[in-house]
């Protein structure tokens, strides 16, 4: 077992949330066609609200802290932020566009001792990533920053999430990591919008084409395994959890409301009103997320896929219950290994989302 | 024998867990863990501590003479600031919050 398996498990004993992501803001000088925010600010968390919140974090034992977005570096504190979070020793990993990053912000990121810069990046072709980001120069921008934060020894990883009009890049988008000594990482998954509108799940790839990207060994390396009919369902996948997503992880959005994941919009408390935690120890939500395991889940439970599904509480969730199928999954588990899962034997089929809820900023603090 | 003053080095991350401690170095990534022992001494590395007093706690808390402390620290110290984990001074290092906050 890996020393990071050893550090979940130990902290999934002990209750501590060993990982939280937290958006600085939904404000964006991008407008991505496939993001599921609204760039507004209905009155995102001051500085010194995030710098108390970042000390309860550490005092509930949170190492890994993700900050992001909407494009956080459009905060003009962020990097105060930041600093403040490397005072209380978090491992800090920022998600940005990169745009804002010139040689100074480069400069400073690296003193900070900021563990990883993931940046997104559509395509190698500025035509179709200024099209989807809908700013024109925006890939000649990124990758200036992208450039700088490595010539400073900055860890960047390229996030390449995949639509239709993108996924025949994704070798470009690799080969453009290898050759500025960048990570790469590929994500198929487009979700609905945070005020339920579902109208981007239109950009979501056809089966073709995710099934070209769930069998391209240049991703998967040995794909004959990573596409192997599943094995049996045994006990211990039977009882064990879906994943992290309020066990060891947890998502803060810029106005305080806490979530098991950020692709879980189930509101578990706000940290204008409540310490967090309390929050995260008590939440009735939260409880019950955890209380789900394999066995408890509708259908799934019955599906010899469940052992290595990448089933998303969240989607399933946005679908309208959190212990039933998510259709984007199985309907990878199926284009991955051409076996039916039990959801699509039971008739669920691709975009039936409903139930979703509105993600709404909370009321000042009683005072 | 010369007093020793110890404080983490320069871009880590560090929580307790559970009476250990999770240390990440932002340069490589690289994840450590520390035992209850460790986790003692690192609690000292404050810059401000000498170790001296960090081998007392020890002393305190665990079943072993202040000479075996004392050369098991030393080993243990030496081994991390080989790693990068630790800054050893023969003086008290006094600003260690400036080593995580690069002027813009």
């Amino acid at each position: 077992m890996s020393l990071m398996a050893e550090l979940n498990n130990k902290a999934l004993r002990l209750g501590v949330p060993l990982s939280v992501h937290l958006d600085v803001t939904y404000r964006c000088n991008e407008r991505c066609e496939h993001c599921y925010l609204d760039h507004e600010d209905y009155g995102e968390m001051t500085t010194g609200e995030i710098r108390d919140f970042l000390e309860q974090l550490a005092d509930a034992g949170v190492f890994f802290l993700t900050v992001s977005g909407g494009e956080p570096l459009v905060r003009r504190d962020c990097f105060e932020i930041i600093e403040y979070a490397r005072h209380l020793h978090f491992n800090v990993k920022l998600k940005t566009n990169a745009l804002l990053i010139g040689e100074q912000e480069a400069r400073r990121l690296r003193a900070l001792g900021v563990e990883q810069v993931q940046i997104s990046v559509y395509s190698h072709r500025e035509e179709i990533h200024d099209k989807i980001t809908k700013i024109s120069g925006s890939l000649r921008r990124t990758l200036g920053g992208v450039r700088r934060l490595k010539e400073h020894g900055l860890k960047v990883t390229l996030a390449n999430v995949l639509m239709r009009e993108n996924v025949q890049d994704r070798e470009g988008v690799q080969l453009l990591a290898e050759e500025v000594g960048a990570g790469y990482t590929v994500d198929p998954t487009i979700t609905p919008m945070i005020d339920g509108d579902t109208s981007v799940l239109r950009l979501r790839l056809r089966p073709n084409q995710l099934s070209s990207v769930l069998h391209d060994p240049r991703l998967l390396g040995n794909v004959d395994e990573f596409c192997a009919p599943p094995p049996g369902v045994d006990a211990g996948v039977l009882d064990g959890y879906p994943c992290s997503a309020g066990h060891t992880f947890c998502y803060v959005s810029p106005y305080g409301d806490v979530y098991p994941c950020v692709q879980f919009p189930l509101p578990c408390g706000n940290i204008r009103r409540q310490r967090f935690l309390d929050i995260w120890k008590s939440s009735p939500q939260f409880e019950e997320v955890r209380a789900i395991r394999g066995k408890d889940l509708i259908t799934c439970s019955s599906c010899r896929h469940l052992g290595n599904c990448t089933r998303c509480p969240g989607l399933a969730y946005m679908e309208g219950n959190m212990t039933g199928p998510s259709t984007a999954d199985c309907e990878k588990s199926f284009i991955r290994t051409g076996i039916p899962t039990a959801g699509m034997l039971a008739g669920r089929t691709r975009q039936s989302v409903s139930g979703l809820l509105n993600i709404h900023p909370a009321p000042p603090a009683a005072s | 024998m010369n007093e020793k003053f110890i404080a983490p080095g320069d871009g880590l991350a560090y929580r307790a867990l559970g009476g250990e401690t999770i240390i990440m170095s932002a340069t490589d990534s690289t994840l450590f863990s520390l035992d209850e022992v460790g986790s003692l001494i690192w609690q000292g590395a404050d810059g401000r501590t000498p170790l001296t007093e960090i081998v007392a706690r020890i002393c305190d808390h665990y079943d072993v003479t202040h000479e075996e402390a004392r050369r098991d620290a030393e080993e243990f110290i030496a081994e991390l600031a080989g790693r990068g984990l630790l800054v050893v001074s023969g003086q008290a290092i006094l600003d260690t919050r400036t080593r995580v906050s690069g002027a813009l």
